[in-house]
């Protein structure tokens, strides 16, 4: 049976975080040597956490199954970093960011946690800033900024379009620093697959060398998982290919609990699939939406070619149904909006795609100007599908793109399995039921630059360092498992492809826990997913041999542990009787569609505990709002 | 723009490990001119597994073009014959119906073949530990407008940061040098003030790191441009070799 | 010192090496040049430009070793460079598309160089040498040249050879200015044509001397 203690300190929500880092416990210098901390995972949060360990005098492995720190999915963030500098004094504040998060989050994340993101954004800046990282400028040499995703301010901080490139290569030359420095030893094409508990704490994992097919165990006192997001359980996402849920799934099946994970978000402006043979979707930005119109032909079935479909056949769903807001809807309703649209066999040749037309735009402004604009987002499209949109409409589908689910945390960041803290995406932490754009890097960073290096010295406190003993039995049998799951996976030697299933999942999951959601939807997919995953341990095909370079063995314990998790994003799904955020219950909603919140039975964070496959039991830990009226949002 | 699949006849190096020695593998197939050149080895690799046959191993991971992960060498060309794109980005309308493509890893001495495409690119974070970076701890940096940098600058030193580190500037240079990733590293915090105070002892070891890497010397070939997916200019060679003949000069223990 | 051969034997090092001596050369030849079109003065003006330098030989002699050492450091690092380069790259693609990615003179360096250095060895053991040591005390130079370009088979020697100078020198040229980091958007391109201005230059006039000669002799027949 598992506890959940949020252990948010004391005091003023603006006070929260100073206290508390005046109370913590301090390690002493002599001792840091001695301390061995895990990290796994060297996206923006674990780079950074493994880069700051490192200079605090720790001794951190920093472990990644790319073949380099600086390949991690936070490499392809897009837009830019929120933080509360307010530098355009158009009236940000640090308070006024921790509101529209929480706000954002549809008043399903923890004030407190929120709050110290606030705090922290603004150190952020200066960290990356100091770190070389080229952000983008005004003529003055001062920092420019942009509004994004709805914000009223602008606080959005950026690198053309490859914003968190610059950022995690600044992270990167900080661990590489370290790792010059000897303080950080990284260990790259390395693929962790268990954790090991040594009498109910954290000591350690068990990794797979991706290059030998060799298991190993490392030991520490402390582990911290950074290892992202799970969007790539729908097959198709706008994140990494190698993308996965497994170090966080191994965890929970140790006994971390797993939080909110209904919460994912779809992203409603992605270039659409061109066919079965498609591997990932990719993201258009949203600004997009300022600019185009988004329609879909009036009839069902009709086919023919945009330019011969009359203005009066058309059907501009968001400007007729959100007069005030158009377009630019909130990127729930837009992406459902264009779901309900190709469910009525209104998309675009009859498939999932709906129209994003500029031509109002070019008339208007001038091709120029629209070039001005979009430019480089336009050519992006034109290399992918071979279509000018200068001359024909843009085609969009929503993509899933982020998961504010994830392991459940203490203010602290560390999961309820003492030693084991979860930083970035792989928590559940800040961004309650819908994530703001722009604030997904911020929070990667603040965990590993702000948060994480504390709190581990916390943990440790005044103890002095035992060392791990690899060879413990704990271990040993943590490589059994790891070992025999392996054997396993070898010998069903079956029909199907790994891709097959999981494409299979991907397509349940988009269909009954995506942009909208049913109880009998939901509770018809958990079955599906059951069997699916019956097919998958007897029917799967692995090609190849354990001890070595093998691609497909990989991918098949990563769809293994994503078929279980497909199962619990329905079971909280169908828990979760409440329209929120991104998780929206087709039962709960307002004759126009709009989500229809419960506050009475659902401000809770819901966390599961595995018991056995297919098996969970749900925790709750309430919320409250004492400094964030809970409201409800209105986009009409 | 056509939906109708093309026919092509691919020679693709195979090679089981780093010892063993390599050799092309022939596949006829078909396929959708949307998909990109790494879909139709995904689609290959899936019939190959359903055969019971060891799928291609080739990597990849953000498929956008930025990660710097995938990287074949499509036709001789590193990432393909189209200007400012990798491998990821590089999809099958730009082929003929019944062309015939040779797929092979970059090849160059410091980058080892582990696996048919393959390659060991772990040197190039090699010399990124000798030092691409600036030294400062955590929390010690002043204010982000404390110091103004001209908006050419930035945009100066965003061109050159926008390296992926995908070596294909190796993989294209007849000397296999990595002098282009090297240059942009340095270029980057050259330009900017937070790269000043060790912009000397920088180049320096960064170049060092380069020549005990395995990589050859540069001989402004400037293939390495017209292969580079991010168009890094060679002009930030020409300001690293500028730098280290300042550092030779300047620092008083080199 | 142990820093300076050390900077000299990096990559960039080598290179600076390349463009220092390279360039070098390049101001040797345009004397080199000048001098040898003095041979179109005719007979008398030729012979006494070379007697006079009979004056003068002790410093021709310390200006001749000072160029021999260039050339040395010159053709021994562009070797050493070919083959580390060589070392660093063994294994070629199936199908080569550096044409598509960089010119034939960048990608030709060493083996036009080869090609000067082979022409360079054979110039000077029969040039140089009648000329500082078997004139038996007379200056009749101009002779010298004259029966040596009458034969077809060295003229044709020398004008290939000053065409595959002239390859070298356009890549040559501009690439001096890279190695020193003298890149820019405005003059490189400027730099690029002045290098294949003098590369023509060279070519031509060089050239032109055998197949004067060679023309002379023809008629004189
Ligand atoms: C296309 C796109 C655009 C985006 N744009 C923005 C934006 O503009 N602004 C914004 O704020 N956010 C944006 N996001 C979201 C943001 O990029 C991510 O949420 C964030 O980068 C996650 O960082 P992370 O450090 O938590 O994890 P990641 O960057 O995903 O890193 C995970 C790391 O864990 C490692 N790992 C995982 N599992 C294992 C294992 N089992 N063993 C070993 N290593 C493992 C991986 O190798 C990797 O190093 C975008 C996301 C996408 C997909
Ligand atoms: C004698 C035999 C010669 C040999 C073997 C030789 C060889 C080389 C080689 C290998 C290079 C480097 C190639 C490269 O960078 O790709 C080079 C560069 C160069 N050579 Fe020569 N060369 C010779 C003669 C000359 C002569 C006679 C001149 C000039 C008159 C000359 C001028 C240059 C210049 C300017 C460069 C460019 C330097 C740089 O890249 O920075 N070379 N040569
Ligand atoms: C048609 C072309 C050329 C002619 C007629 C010519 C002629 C001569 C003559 C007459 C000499 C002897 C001069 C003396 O010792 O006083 C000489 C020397 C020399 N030549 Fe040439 N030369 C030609 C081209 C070249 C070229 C292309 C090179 C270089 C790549 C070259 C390099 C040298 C060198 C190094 C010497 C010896 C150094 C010196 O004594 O000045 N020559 N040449
Ligand atoms: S310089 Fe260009 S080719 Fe070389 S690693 Fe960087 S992005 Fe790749
Ligand atoms: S191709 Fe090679 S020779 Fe230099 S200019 Fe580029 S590294
Ligand atoms: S897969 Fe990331 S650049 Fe191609």
């Amino acid at each position: 049976m598992i506890r959940l203690d949020s252990k948010v300190p004391e005091g003023h929500i603006s006070e929260k975080w100073t206290n508390h880092r005046f109370n913590m416990k301090l390690v002493n210098p002599a001792n840091k040597r001695k301390f061995d901390v895990i990290v796994i995972g060297t996206g923006l949060a674990g780079a950074g956490a493994a880069a700051t360990l490192g200079e605090l005098g720790y001794n951190v492995k920093a472990f990644t199954y790319n073949d380099s720190p600086r390949r991690a999915h936070s490499i392809a963030a897009q837009g830019g970093i929120n933080a509360a500098k307010n530098y355009q004094n158009d009236g940000d504040s640090v308070y006024r960011l921790f509101y529209d998060t929480v706000k954002g989050g549809d008043f399903r994340s923890r004030e407190a946690n929120v709050h110290r993101l606030a705090e922290v954004s603004n150190n952020i800046i200066d960290q990356c800033v100091a770190q070389g990282v080229p952000f983008a400028r005004e003529y003055g040499g001062t920092l420019a900024n942009r509004s994004f995703g709805g914000a009223q301010v602008s606080r959005t901080f950026y690198a053309r379009g490859e914003t968190g490139q610059q950022l995690l290569l600044g992270a990167y030359s900080s661990l590489n620093r370290q790792i010059k420095l000897g303080t950080v030893k990284t260990y790259n094409r390395h693929e962790m697959l268990d954790v090991v508990l040594v009498d109910g704490k954290a000591k350690g994992v068990v990794v797979r060398n991706l290059l030998t097919g060799e298991i190993e165990s490392h030991a520490a006192q402390a582990v911290v998982l950074a290892t992202g997001g799970y969007s790539n359980v729908f097959f198709l996402s706008t994140s990494a290919m190698l993308c996965n849920a497994t170090a966080a799934w191994r965890a929970h099946k140790r006994g971390a609990a797993f939080a909110n994970p209904c919460y994912t978000q779809i992203h409603p402006t992605a270039i659409p699939q061109h066919g079965e043979g498609q591997s990932k979707l990719v993201l258009m930005s949203e600004s997009l939406r300022n600019d185009g119109r988004i329609w879909v032909p009036d009839a069902p079935g009709d086919h023919r070619a945009p330019s011969d479909i009359q203005e009066s056949e058309r059907d501009y769903y968001l400007e007729r149904r959100y007069p005030s807001f158009g377009n630019l809807a909130p990127r729930d309703i837009s992406s459902r909006s264009a779901k309900y649209a190709c469910d009525d066999n209104k998309g675009i040749g009859g498939g999932r795609a709906v129209y994003l037309d500029f031509a109002d735009a070019i008339s208007r402004i001038g091709e120029d100007a629209v070039r001005e604009k979009y430019g480089n987002l336009f050519e992006m499209y034109e290399n992918i599908t071979g279509e000018n949109p200068y001359n024909v409409p843009m085609r969009i589908y929503p993509a899933p793109h982020y998961t504010m689910g994830g392991l459940w945390v203490d203010y602290n960041l560390m999961s309820n399995i003492p030693g084991l803290f979860v930083a970035g995406e792989a928590n559940f932490s800040d961004h309650g039921a819908n994530r703001l754009g722009a604030s997904a890097l911020m929070q990667g960073l603040a965990d590993g630059y702000f948060v994480i290096p504390y709190t581990v010295g916390n943990y440790f406190g005044g103890d002095k360092p035992e060392k791990v003993d690899v060879n413990g039995s704990e271990f040993k049998e943590a490589e059994k498992k790891v070992k025999d799951n392996t054997d396993k996976l070898l010998s069903i030697n079956g029909k199907q492809t790994v891709d097959d299933i999981h494409k299979k999942l991907g397509n349940m999951l988009i269909d009954k826990v995506g942009m909208s959601r049913d109880e009998a939807g939901l509770k018809q997919v958990i079955q599906d997913i059951k069997d699916l995953r019956e097919e998958f341990w007897s029917d799967v095909k692995v090609v190849g041999k354990g001890d070595e370079l093998n691609l497909t063995l990989e991918r098949a314990g990563r769809v293994a542990d994503f078929l279980e998790l497909g199962e619990l994003m329905a079971v909280d799904s169908l828990d979760r009787d409440e329209s929120c955020g991104a998780h929206f219950r087709e039962e709960h909603q307002t004759e126009d569609g709009e989500a229809v919140r419960n506050d009475e039975d659902y401000a809770y964070v819901a966390a599961w505990e595995y018991e056995e496959a297919g098996k969970w039991n749900l925790h709750k830990e309430d919320l409250k709002f004492e400094y964030v009226e809970l409201a409800t949002r209105s986009y009409k | 723009m056509s939906d109708q699949n093309i026919n092509l006849n691919l020679n693709i190096w195979r090679q089981e490990s780093s010892e063993a020695k390599g050799k092309f593998e022939v596949f006829n197939v078909s396929v959708s001119p949307h998909a990109s050149i790494l879909e139709l080895l995904d689609e290959l690799n899936n019939n190959l597994e359903k055969e019971g046959k060891t799928p291609i191993a080739f990597e990849s991971d953000c498929r956008e073009g930025i990660c710097g992960t995938c990287g074949l060498v499509v036709n001789g060309h590193p990432h393909g014959n189209i200007k400012h794109t990798a491998t990821c980005q590089l999809h099958m309308r730009n082929f003929k119906d019944g062309e015939t493509i040779y797929i092979e890893p970059f090849k160059a001495k410091a980058f080892p073949v582990i696996m048919d495409l393959i390659v060991d690119r772990s040197g190039l974070d090699t010399i990124q530990q000798a030092g691409g970076y600036a030294s400062f701890n955590t929390g010690s940096a002043p204010d982000a407008n404390a110091i103004p940098i001209s908006k050419d600058t930035a945009s100066l030193a965003l061109d050159a940061a926008e390296c992926i580190g995908c070596g294909a500037c190796v993989a294209a240079c007849k000397n296999s040098s990595a002098m282009l990733f090297v240059s942009a590293k340095v270029s980057q915090f050259a330009l900017l003030p937070q790269g000043q105070p060790e912009r000397y002892e920088r180049v320096q070891n960064m170049v060092i790191a380069h020549d005990e890497s395995g990589f050859g010397s540069c001989t402004n070939t400037y293939a390495c441009e017209a292969e580079c997916p991010k168009g890094i200019s060679i002009s930030n060679i020409a300001r690293m070799n500028r730098d280290y003949f300042v550092s030779n000069m300047k620092l008083q223990d080199v | 010192m142990g820093w300076l051969s050390k900077s000299l034997s990096s990559s960039i090092g080598k290179k600076f090496i390349m463009a220092v001596t390279g360039l070098s050369l390049i101001l040797f030849l345009t004397v080199h040049l000048i001098n040898n079109l003095f041979l179109y003065a005719g007979k008398d003006g030729f012979n006494t430009l070379v007697g006079s330098l009979d004056a003068v030989k002790p410093l021709v002699r310390v200006a001749e070793v000072i160029l021999l050492l260039f050339f040395l450091f010159h053709i021994y690092n562009g070797i050493k460079l070919w083959w580390e380069n060589k070392k660093a790259n063994p294994e070629k693609y199936a199908i080569n598309a550096s044409k598509e990615n960089s010119t034939f003179y960048s990608r030709t360096m060493p083996y036009t160089g080869a090609i000067v250095l082979v022409f360079l060895v054979t110039h000077l053991s029969t040039l140089w040498v009648q000329f500082n040591f078997e004139m038996g005390g007379t200056h009749e130079y101009y002779d010298v040249i004259e029966t040596l370009f009458s034969d077809i088979s060295l003229v044709v020697i020398y004008v290939v050879t000053m065409l595959v100078l002239g390859f070298h020198l356009n890549h040559g040229f501009q690439s001096a200015f890279q190695t020193f980091g003298w890149h820019h958007k405005k003059y490189t391109p400027l730099v690029e044509k002045i290098g294949t201005l003098i590369s023509l230059i060279y070519a031509v006039g060089f050239s032109s001397i055998p197949i004067y000669f060679y023309i002379q002799a023809m008629g004189g027949n």
